[in-house]
């Protein structure tokens, strides 16, 4: 296979890609446009090795992570069934969702903080629409060679060497979606076994035929799940591509509103550029009216999106900057100053200083800190024990024999910890009532205990209608974990 | 469904999927207007071109409308026209509870031959016979099962039709239906206010002494044949027990005077539709442990 690199000095026949996107004179013109495919020319440089400190630890991380084990459990496992989401010693508990809640928001105001400063880096670098992109854009490159080779591969009539190179691309490509697919349900279905049983098959079911997935050891849920993410990935990678980040980024839609003339982007500098054309190296192009681009197409050759970066910003540029480390390789053989296309902002582009430290920015950066704070004071003084109470609802209240005024209750009691404990439970809100069934309970780890209660109150004892009254769970056992939770009690109309 | 909005149905169903396959691939062709043609919409100096859709979202409109036929075909939608695959709501409800039945069976399966004495001491029966008691029965008896007006308590090991395992289960199986008469016609008033305080001094109230022992007369003619002639009730009948202070519809002389009036209807519904013979075996479990817990922490 061709592992050469390409040379930007190598020749090629050059084709204006945003010509073809907009075919101009034509009388008619289909609603819908075939995708163009886009041949994507390999380019090393600077970004592009920053590019494999960001890439790769999220990949291995993404991928390693379901094989991790903790106190004799998967480290991370999101445990559906039990409802229960275990990451290293923490396990978060459907009553957590405000936490999760929270992930999201800091999550969000990290990409505008990001977005507000420099653009669409976390696009270029750590979206996992580009690092997948990559990875199946190398395995291209790999088994079908260069982008020229690549197009007269295309071109080709089909022969064995073709078939044979786009066999191995695509098995390739299958292959890494399928350990995609496999890792990401592995979060949600303990690793070892799911790979024990995605490899077990019952010969003598799978000959019998059912129409039923019985000779299979995956559950169906499993494997409709590794098949949906397996085919997503390979399709979206392979693809769809740069369609998924035109098309169907929300992302895409909505950053243009955060940059504003001090967001770094990557930008042509025209200025410097223009006009551009073609000459020799070693001549003065000053002398004959040109600019600093010498018009190589290289980073229109190298866009993943197909852009053309000199046309000014475009919604669909990701910041990579591969068109950067394309152009700079160009502008080292020429001799020129490296940076015609850069990381730079709209307000230096046009000589004015870059104002980094502005409101928007700074008020980003505070609201993502105070979140972060708050997220992780919360996990801190998290307590393992919830309770929820659910009034009886089938009538307001309960007069006994002897005149009592009762209403019922159920607690459940939840154990978060990792050790059984013991449970008092009080109440407070209602003078003179008290508490009718157990009111101390043992609650195993992680299990959910439900206590059937009642409160009963003399009526003379009863100042109110509708009583505010307050639960009480607190371990018994030298740990000082303490629940409270709120709920009411009803009794007839006081006079 | 009348043939009429059948009809109405289909129509409509057709007519939306012609017009669909329609505008689909009638508007197809467009004006080429060159590559910088706008659709003429701006917000704040900013112009949206009119640049073409991208294929696969038109043919993702193409498997839209191939797929909606055949699932027309395939499933009920067009009117009253059953589909081919004779689904219906029902049949995938009935599959999905044999489903289940087959996988949850065996759970409560294991406790069958198990007598119900042994089953109160397994913790993990116990909490499903309770799971089961908070989804059929805590309605009536309330979540702790102690009852309240006119739905008995379970917990307090007084029972109108008898609390062995074998009589709970009879209970739950067949239910109850346990019939007071009124009495207003033969006793007259002065009989109910006398039978009433009659009633009442078997719990060892104060009473009214003559007016008692004129009850007590009536008491003999009308109410020992259910109640006995000590008035302790008779489980065989589900007549409660009058000698202690336990009323299942109040104790107070308005309230037992309401009941010798009028009478009295208390149902228990039968569970033999509703439950598995394996659930109420667990059930029973349930509730006769309730009864049979030690004394209880306060």
């Amino acid at each position: 296979m061709n592992k050469r690199v390409d040379k930007p000095t190598e020749t090629v026949a050059v084709t204006d890609i945003t010509e073809e996107f907009h075919p101009a004179g034509v009388g008619e013109l289909d609603l819908y446009q075939k995708r163009e495919k886009i041949y994507t020319r390999r380019i090393e440089g600077f970004y592009q090795r920053i590019r494999v400190y960001t890439g790769w630890p999220l990949l291995l991380g993404y991928f390693l992570l379901p094989w991790l084990n903790w106190d004799g459990r998967q480290a991370v496992l999101f445990d559906l069934p039990n409802r229960q989401f275990h990451i290293f010693n923490l396990t978060f508990w459907p009553q957590d969702f405000p936490l999760l809640a929270w992930m999201m928001i800091i999550a969000a105001f990290a990409l505008f903080t990001v977005t507000a400063w420099a653009g669409r880096i976390w696009c270029g670098y750590t979206c996992p629409q580009t690092v997948w992109t990559a990875i199946f854009m190398w395995v291209e490159q790999w088994c079908e060679g260069s982008r020229n080779q690549r197009i007269k591969w295309d071109k080709a009539p089909w022969s064995v060497e073709k078939f044979a190179r786009k066999l191995s691309k695509h098995a390739l490509w299958g292959g890494f979606a399928l350990l995609t697919g496999f890792s990401f349900v592995a979060y949600f279905s303990p690793a070892r076994e799911l790979l024990v049983n995605l490899v077990t098959i019952d010969f003598a079911a799978l000959l019998s035929l059912g129409f039923n997935l019985d000779w299979w050891g995956l559950g169906i849920w499993e494997a409709s799940w590794i098949i949906f993410f397996t085919l997503a990935t390979y399709i979206n990678a392979g693809w769809l591509r740069e369609q998924v980040c035109m098309y169907m980024c929300p992302y895409a839609r909505f950053q243009s509103v955060m940059f504003d003339q001090d967001t770094l982007i990557v930008s042509y500098d025209y200025h410097r550029g223009e006009s551009r054309g073609a000459r020799k190296k070693g001549v003065d192009a000053s002398e004959k009216g040109l600019g600093d681009c010498v018009d190589c197409q290289i980073c229109v050759q190298v866009c993943p999106t197909g852009i053309d970066i000199r046309d000014g910003l475009q919604y669909e540029c990701i910041n990579c900057a591969l068109c950067i480390d394309g152009c700079n390789s160009v502008m080292d053989q020429m001799g020129y100053e490296k940076g015609l296309i850069r990381y730079t902002t709209e307000n230096s582009l046009n000589g004015q200083p870059t104002n980094f430290l502005r409101p928007r920015l700074i008020g980003y950066a505070v609201a993502v800190v105070v979140m972060v704070a708050i997220f992780f004071t919360s996990i801190i003084v998290r307590v393992p024990l919830k309770l929820d109470v659910i009034r009886d609802r089938d009538r307001l209240y309960i007069q006994t024999t002897e005149g009592y005024i009762e209403n019922s209750y159920t607690l459940k009691v939840i154990n978060m910890d990792q050790q059984s404990h013991q449970y008092q439970i009080s109440f407070s809100g209602l003078e003179g009532a008290k508490i009718i069934g157990k009111s101390k309970v043992v609650v195993i780890p992680g299990e959910l205990s439900e206590l059937p209660i009642r409160l009963s109150i003399d009526p003379a004892d009863l100042e109110k209608t509708n009583n505010t009254i307050e639960f009480n769970v607190q371990a018994i056992d030298g740990s000082d974990y303490e629940a409270i939770a709120e709920s009411r009690f009803i009794g007839p109309r006081v006079k | 469904m009348s043939s009429f909005w059948s009809l109405w149905i289909i129509v409509l169903t057709t007519i939306m999927l012609i017009g669909t396959v329609w505008i689909l691939f009638a508007n197809r062709k467009t004006k080429n207007t060159g590559p910088d043609a706008t659709t003429g919409h701006v917000y704040d100096g900013i112009e949206e071109y009119d640049n073409p859709l991208p294929a696969w979202w038109f043919y993702l409109f193409v498997i839209t409308i191939v797929y909606s036929i055949g699932y027309l075909i395939a499933y009920p939608g067009m009117g009253s026209f059953k589909g081919v695959l004779g689904w219906t709501q029902i049949n995938q409800y009935e599959k999905q509870v044999a489903k289940a039945e087959q996988k949850y069976g065996a759970i409560f399966a294991q406790y069958r031959d198990m007598p119900v004495e042994q089953v109160i001491q397994d913790g993990k029966a116990l909490k499903m016979g309770q799971r089961m008691f908070a989804n059929n029965c805590a309605q009536c008896h309330g979540s702790d099962a102690r009852g309240s007006y006119g739905f008995p308590n379970l917990t307090d090991g007084d029972w109108l039709y008898g609390g062995s395992p074998e009589q709970i289960k009879t209970t739950l199986i067949q239910g109850r239906s346990g019939v007071m008469p009124a009495w207003a016609g033969p006793l007259g008033e002065e009989g109910i206010v006398n039978v009433s305080n009659y009633v009442l001094s078997l719990n060892g109230r104060a009473v009214d002494a003559d007016s008692a022992a004129a009850g007590q007369e009536k008491f003999a003619m009308f109410c020992t044949s259910c109640h006995g002639a000590d008035g302790t009730g008779n489980i065989a009948l589900g007549a409660p027990n009058l000698t202690n202070n336990i009323w299942l519809y109040g104790g107070s002389p308005g309230l037992v005077q309401r009941t010798l009036r009028n009478g009295r209807n208390g149902q228990m519904p039968s569970h033999e539709k509703i439950l598995s013979e394996d659930k109420i075996h667990l059930l029973t479990a349930y509730v006769y442990s309730l009864s049979q817990t030690p004394a209880e922490q306060e």
